[in-house]
């Protein structure tokens, strides 16, 4: 009986520790909450949102963020714009057409892409792109949606490229087998016959390459320019959400609004995120295919 | 008829450039690093800490920091992540609890790192009063790389085959027993693989430590876990944009990129060589 006890207290144990992750995402939400929505008695959610304002340090103080969303979305828009060609391709280049030793290269080159820290690629953004842009454009300043808009690329296609492959992967041998047995090129299966019974993969894939393109603080922090207004050109300089948060928290002043309406927009970047992953989750499990009839 | 194979060649053509990109994407990029680093790159850089407002000296608070916050957050990611991983594969019934905690860590691991840096700075810093320290920083960064660590130690635990639990069990093990005695040691490759990549993830995240931990200029080694430290990261972020003298500190700057980079890569590098050495050696 002793070790029938004994087993059931260590499975409850576990049980705890599993968890852990949920309670960090309750604890995450309890704290971006009880320091962020103070300011909604000062701002009212529909000014916080819409407000075309973002003028923190002001006598009064302005904190509308469309701009900063309208910012966070056109770098998101633009880099995956440029990733997800990049990375689906490659990863088509990985699972299908590429011989072994340049596969195995290739996915570690990959992985290390991954592996480099933001800061040093918003580093190579400063000091490397923009001015060539400068140059090139005859711009007063590199920093800009398209100088963002690339190097967010650089930090998506990993991830969108590692979980297409994993996508591409999947489709069962039938599928293939069939499809050259009745005499289709590679091509013609890789696009008609792969590629759409991956498709669910590929979209996951897409989706957490987006939330990973809005979410990033860095990149943007140090190259798309830090202007709070709404951009009109891609030459021009924008401020999407992380980098207004990073930028300015060390100099608001402990539980003022500015600190507030900062926490305040982390939680509108954290939604935000929330949504795209959910959808990603669901996407994934409702078109996966799941057997040979259903393509 | 040969329109079809044209096609094709064209498709795999582009196929062929793009990853021929991401390459030379990678490969610039390191050069560039390493050309321009190199150069302030000496034993003094690693072992000194900086003077003269950072235009001369070297940056080895920087390291002390990052390896004491890095260290600091696999002891709480590692614990957590592994046991948290042994329990969906080897415990958990499928049901709806089940399904909520695999979205709690799919969705916490999509978290981005500047919300990190503000739960981090709301609850460890302001609501438990640790205030800004090594202590803040290092469970920021362990929550953070808690859902990488829980995602490769359950696919470490997945990989190892049922007939091993089986055997065991017929042997009269209890289940805790075979797990913890059998189950894990197999999967314990997989499990150290994982825990690298997430230990250069952590020694490279800027934004969770910005607001817990990090600070410009340390005077001193930290002596306690309350103490604040200097991080690579953060020095590279700062020197570049708001540093007195971001000119004359330019080389220090190459150069810190370059041992981050160093450091972050080379960690990377050793998770890959010994994930294929593994694949290899498997004996099952």
């Amino acid at each position: 009986m002793t070790r029938r006890i004994k087993e059931n207290i260590i499975k409850y144990v576990l049980f705890l520790f599993a968890l852990v992750s949920v309670l960090v995402l309750a604890l995450i939400v309890f704290s971006l909450f009880r320091e962020g929505l103070p300011i909604f008695q000062k701002v009212s959610l529909r000014d916080f949102l819409l407000g075309m304002e973002w003028y923190p340090t002001s006598e009064p103080p302005l904190f509308g963020i469309f701009p900063l969303i309208v910012g966070s979305f056109i770098v998101t828009f633009f880099s995956t714009l440029i990733a997800v060609p990049l990375g689906v391709l490659s990863a088509i280049y990985i699972a299908e057409i590429a011989p072994g030793s340049i596969k195995e290269i290739l996915k570690s080159l990959i992985e290390l892409l991954a592996g480099i820290p933001s800061v040093v690629l918003g580093f190579f953004g400063m000091f490397v792109v923009a001015p060539w842009l400068q140059e090139t454009f005859d711009l007063p300043t590199g920093l800009n949606i398209i100088n963002a808009s690339v190097i967010l690329a650089i930090m998506a296609i990993p991830t969108i490229s590692s979980i297409s492959e994993d996508a591409l992967y999947a489709v069962s041998r039938e599928f293939k087998e069939a499809s050259y047995a009745l005499g289709a090129t590679k091509f013609e299966t890789i696009t008609r016959v792969i590629m759409p019974s991956a498709l669910s993969g590929i979209s996951t894939a897409v989706i957490l390459g987006m939330s990973r393109a809005i979410g990033e603080t860095m990149v943007v922090l140090m190259v798309a320019g830090g202007a709070a207004a709404i951009p009109e050109s891609l030459f021009d300089s924008v401020r999407p959400m992380p980098a207004s948060i990073a930028a300015e928290m060390g100099e608001a002043p402990y539980r003022g609004l500015h600190y507030q309406a900062l926490f305040a927009t982390g939680i509108v970047l954290f939604v935000l995120t929330l949504i795209f992953n959910l959808i990603a989750d669901y996407v994934s499990h409702k078109f996966r295919q799941s057997g040979s009839a259903t393509l | 008829m040969k329109w079809r194979y044209f096609r094709q060649h064209a498709f795999f053509g582009i196929v062929r450039l793009s990853a021929l990109i991401i390459a030379a994407a990678l490969g610039g990029l390191l050069f560039y690093i390493i050309v321009n680093g190199i150069g302030a790159i000496s034993w003094d850089f690693i072992t000194k800490p900086p003077t003269d407002s950072m235009t001369k000296g070297g940056i080895m608070p920087a390291i002390v920091g990052t390896i004491y916050l890095t260290v600091g957050a696999i002891a709480i990611g590692l614990p957590l992540g592994v046991v948290s991983a042994i329990y969906l594969t080897e415990y958990a019934r499928q049901g709806r609890i089940i399904r909520i905690i695999k979205i709690g860590i799919n969705c916490l691991a999509g978290v981005p790192s500047v919300v990190f840096g503000l739960f981090g700075l709301g609850f460890f810093v302001v609501f438990l009063k640790f205030g800004s320290s090594i202590l803040a920083g290092s469970l920021t960064l362990g929550f953070l790389i808690m859902p990488t660590i829980i995602g490769a130690a359950e696919e470490a635990l997945k990989a190892v085959p049922q007939t091993f639990r089986e055997a065991s069990l017929a042997l009269g093990v209890s289940k805790w027993q075979t797990t913890l005695r059998i189950v894990l040691p197999a999967a314990l490759p997989g499990i150290l693989t994982g825990s690298i990549l997430g230990i250069g993830r952590a020694a490279g995240e800027t934004a969770p430590i910005m607001f817990t931990a990090a600070a410009y200029f340390t005077t001193k080694l930290p002596g306690s876990l309350f103490d604040e430290v200097m991080a690579l990261p953060y020095h590279i972020y700062v020197l570049a944009t708001a540093g007195t003298n971001i000119e004359q500190t330019r080389p220090l700057q190459y150069g810190t990129v370059l041992v981050l980079v160093a450091l972050v890569l080379g960690i990377d590098l050793i998770a890959i060589v010994i994930r294929s050495y593994m694949r290899k050696q498997k004996r099952w």
